[in-house]
């Protein structure tokens, strides 16, 4: 697995549950010193250990954990430049989802061995869609969910977004558009 | 097929296809420009005015003339915004058959992160096939992972330096080591730097290791090292390069006399009793002296064998005193 998801699971559990919390859990799961190098690559059974310790540790389901970890990679500010990464794909939510076969692509684009779900989405009409995911490791779609309430926020959208009932996918029903003000967003970087 | 299309039309079209462009009339006055011209905004109106007052023609080296940017038509073009000269562009020049109107296409090229910033752009200020979005998130990722690394090589850098300076430390006494002093000496001696080897060896040592115990031992190495610290001034090196075996290099010039006082000094502290469970742990120095003004070509072995043979004569001279070796009568011991 690659360190930048080791790395981002572990400042989620930095910044929502405290240093504590975290240090317990990395205690737990014989974790290298010093945290997770953004730039490795790690064995994919180590990124298990730590969610299954996670969530006995904070006494949370995995489904919601990894869900609370999708919008947090979105919305906390301290990780203000994946959320921007994201932006890119889309001037509005409809047009982001439009994008979002492409984003393992644009993952790839600017992380070459990242490897991210596959996604795929259907139009079922007027603001529904439903998007197809091919998990790469258990419960990615649970931060694919997440991650899209977050975005359709960030949006300043009303949609609803649901786990499909029948096969891995998500629904995504878009009520209004213009529901909030959404966050602001510039191509440039801030200096 | 129809061959009326008009100039409206065409005009509406690039409006969306390049929305970066100008048009001009056969004078070379802006009759019409693209969307991202009038987001920019400039000062001066600029329909109805001359192109080439406009924008300069960087590449080719061309005759600042209309006619000569024809005659330049379909070549890639190096430009500047005459009231914006920071701003560099690139661009293509063409006439529209079967009118009177050219065309001049542009774009930021490399300079679209700069532009994008001064001019506030979007994603809309671009056409749909435009990479000019697909390029500020490369130039964003980019700027993340650079970003990543350097603190990972800051990291990386903190780390190399506590082990140099680990490697160079002796844990117990926080002393230099056997390796600090071997640097240290090469050091001073391809310096040409004077320099004064003091070598103390503990006596009786073994005797507290084996009646008190290891911790016993360790204590009065730490309070030894503690005395020698005492002695040396800033620039000298002191380090513990065995069991109970201690090195000072003293820099600079330093009388033999001086030497003297400083290594009875030593064994006067040395040999006052350490409190250790209720007792005292007694224990002495032999001290072995030489100094690099004694050879035509200093080296640290013969300078470390010298100071050992020294060390050996205060030994055999019933320990707890300091020999200085003396290259042309042999051994003093005081």
């Amino acid at each position: 697995m690659h360190g930048l998801i080791n790395r981002a699971i572990q400042c989620f559990i930095q910044d929502t549950y405290g240093g504590p919390a975290w240090a317990g859990i990395a205690a737990l799961t014989s974790l290298p010193e010093g945290g997770f190098n953004a730039l490795r690559l790690y064995d994919p059974a180590l990124t298990e250990t730590l969610i299954d310790t996670a969530t006995r540790h904070l006494e949370k389901d995995r489904a919601g954990l990894l869900e609370d970890l999708g919008t947090y990679l979105v919305s906390h500010p301290n990780r203000a430049s994946l959320r921007r990464l994201l932006r890119f794909g889309g001037q509005d939510f409809d047009d982001f989802l439009h994008s979002i076969d492409d984003l393992p692509d644009w993952a790839r684009l600017a992380v070459p061995d990242l490897t991210f779900p596959g996604l795929e989405l259907r139009s079922l009409g007027e603001g529904e869609y439903r998007i197809e995911i091919e998990e790469n490791f258990r419960g990615a779609i649970h931060v694919a969910l997440g991650m899209l309430r977050g975005m359709a926020d960030d949006y300043g959208v009303l949609a609803v977004l649901t786990l499909a009932p029948d096969r891995p996918g998500i629904a995504v029903q878009v009520h209004e558009h213009q529901f909030s003000t959404g966050r602001d967003f510039n191509l440039a970087v801030s200096l | 097929m129809t061959d009326a299309v008009t100039l409206p039309a065409t005009l509406a079209l690039l409006d969306k296809t390049s929305p970066f462009h100008i048009a001009v009339d056969q004078a070379g006055k802006m009759i019409h420009t693209g969307p991202t011209l009038a987001k920019i905004g400039f000062d001066t109106p600029l329909i109805g005015s001359d192109l080439l007052s406009f924008i300069e023609i960087l590449r080719p080296d061309i005759d600042p003339s209309f006619e000569a940017l024809h005659a330049a038509a379909g070549k890639k073009l190096h430009m500047r915004f005459r009231d914006d000269p920071g701003v560099r562009l690139k661009g293509v020049f063409c006439p529209l058959d079967g009118s009177d109107v050219a065309i001049l296409d542009l774009s930021f090229g490399i300079g679209i992160v700069d532009a994008v910033r001064q001019y506030g752009l979007i994603s809309r200020d671009f056409s749909h096939t435009d990479l000019a979005v697909e390029m500020l998130y490369l130039v964003e990722a980019k700027t993340a992972v650079v970003g990543e690394v350097n603190k990972l090589n800051d990291k990386l850098q903190t780390a190399i330096v506590d082990a140099e300076t680990r490697a160079l430390t002796d844990t117990l006494t926080g002393l230099g080591n056997r390796r600090k002093f071997d640097t240290e000496i090469e050091r001073r001696l391809a310096a040409k730097e004077p320099t004064s080897l003091m070598l103390i060896d503990l006596d009786h040592f073994k005797a507290v290791n084996d009646t008190r115990g290891h911790a016993a031992g360790d204590q009065v190495l730490r309070h030894v090292a503690q005395i020698l610290a005492g002695v040396t001034r800033d620039g000298d090196m002191l380090a513990r390069v065995g069991g109970d075996e201690f090195i000072i290099l003293f820099a600079g010039p330093i009388t033999i006399e001086k030497l003297d006082v400083i290594a009875s000094r030593i064994i006067v502290g040395i040999e006052t009793p350490i409190p250790n469970a209720r007792s005292f742990c007694k224990i002495s120095a032999s001290i072995g002296i030489t100094q690099s003004m004694n050879y035509d070509h200093p080296t640290s072995d013969q300078m470390l064998r010298d100071a050992d043979r020294a060390l050996y004569g205060s030994k055999e001279a019933g320990k707890g005193v300091h020999t200085i070796f003396d290259p042309r009568n042999g051994l003093n011991a005081h």
